[in-house]
């Protein structure tokens, strides 16, 4: 749990130390986690998407009427049974899933920050954003 | 046209709305459904799901190089997200209920909005004295200036969090980052200072369009094809025009940008008006 950051063995100082992460390191943290997260979810979309073009790149759009997507591009298992059987669009799909869930992930870990700080009103006001966003991807589940 | 030809050109375009929007300030996700449903004469539901998409990429990809400078309140950002997210659900519920020409025509008026917003001064109003709730909540904080840290007392919370509901609502039922009006709330109700308002409200975009983009892909609304040149054509667009601009918007191509969104706003309340959209 020794951190490089938390001077947990400093002399009593005029200000309490850090007792989580110190602001910096939580920002540098939260900056990285959101990088890699767009990025593998861009990799994992244009890898769908060279797939999807080379075997329906010859077909028609049709956007100008809503039909709405077929329920397996809906919910998470039926995005990761169209990945695992290697369908470009449920590739794509599940890119922009990891790419929704980035933030998600995000507020996740500022929840860990917070709890580090023993910050109890933020621990109190992240979960409740997580609660709201996991809420709303739970619709996913089925 | 073919599927492959038509990729290619949304995402040519999405590409040119990620760098316009980078190189103004003014965020291209605000363009992406007037140019699909004008320019490709695609579903109003099917654009605003691709634009949901990518905003969060934008966003976020914005948002890691912001934070680890330092200007971005992540406090101020935490409580407004319990806004902005119980304002995207609501928005994402009324997307459903709301006629798409309706939508259209909300959509058309935000536009409007926001390019008067962009050409109007934005004055720094840094105020001395600390507010009380505020101080409570431990949102008052500093920023990094040339002549060191600054120091700023965060004022109006309750109106702010008001208002970020309100932008979040526009939100869910628009798939856009609204970010004009979480600069009204920051900058001229709880007087962040700008550098501070503009990277904050950036870092809450992508929590807030992932709260309604699980309902729309729930309901359908995402179609991958789709979704997937515009994700790529605006996250290639942001990060060229963040890399040669070094985030410095230019005066000129901000007033031509602006220019752009009042006409597209003009054309979005005609097409919802006369039913067309």
């Amino acid at each position: 749990m020794a951190h490089p950051g938390a001077s947990e063995s400093a002399a009593p100082a005029p200000s309490p130390p850090p007792r989580g992460w110190t602001e910096h390191e939580v920002e540098l943290l939260l900056g990285r986690l959101l990088q890699v997260g767009v990025a593998i979810a861009g990799v994992v979309v244009l890898a769908g998407g060279v797939l999807y073009l080379l075997r329906h790149g010859g077909g028609r759009p049709h956007y100008g009427t809503f039909v709405g997507e077929p329920v397996e591009l809906r919910s998470l298992t039926g995005i990761l049974g169209a990945t695992m059987a290697m369908r470009g669009r449920g590739i794509i799909q599940l890119g922009l899933l990891l790419l929704i869930a980035t933030p998600v992930a995000r507020v996740a870990f500022s929840l860990l920050a917070f709890l580090r700080e023993r910050d109890r009103a933020y621990v109190v006001i992240t979960s409740f954003v997580l609660a709201l966003l996991l809420l709303s991807l739970a619709g996913l589940g089925g | 046209m073919t599927i492959l030809l038509f990729s290619l050109l949304v995402a040519l375009g999405s590409f040119v709305a990620g760098l316009l929007g980078a190189l103004t300030g003014l965020g291209g996700g605000v363009v992406i459904v007037p140019l699909l449903t004008l320019g490709f004469g695609i579903d109003f539901r099917y654009a605003v799901g691709a634009s949901l998409v990518a905003v969060i990429a934008t966003s976020s990809g914005a948002a890691a190089a912001y934070v680890r400078e330092g200007y971005t309140n992540v406090r101020v950002g935490m409580l407004l997200e319990t806004a902005t997210t119980i304002g995207a659900l609501l928005g994402a519920y009324l997307a459903g209920v709301v006629s798409t020409s309706a939508l259209a025509v909300v959509f058309g008026l935000v536009l409007v909005y926001s390019a008067y917003a962009s050409s109007r001064p934005r004055p720094e109003h840094l105020v001395g004295t600390p507010d009380p709730l505020a101080r409570r909540l431990r949102l008052d904080d500093s920023f990094p200036t040339a002549a060191g840290d600054q120091a700023y007392h965060v004022q109006r919370v309750p109106l702010g969090f008001v208002l970020m509901t309100a932008a979040g609502t526009l939100s869910g039922l628009l798939g856009i980052g609204s970010g004009a009006v979480k600069v009204l709330a920051m900058d001229q109700a709880m007087c962040l200072p700008f550098k501070v308002s503009t990277t904050t409200s950036n870092f809450m975009i992508g929590v807030t369009a992932a709260a309604s983009a699980g309902v729309y892909l729930n309901r359908g609304y995402i179609d991958p094809g789709l979704a997937m040149p515009v994700v790529l054509g605006v996250l290639g667009g942001a990060m060229l025009g963040a890399r040669i601009l070094g985030r410095t918007p230019s005066g000129r191509l901000r007033a031509l940008f602006a220019l752009v969104i009042l006409a597209l706003g003009a054309e979005m309340i005609y097409n919802g008006a006369s039913g067309r959209i």
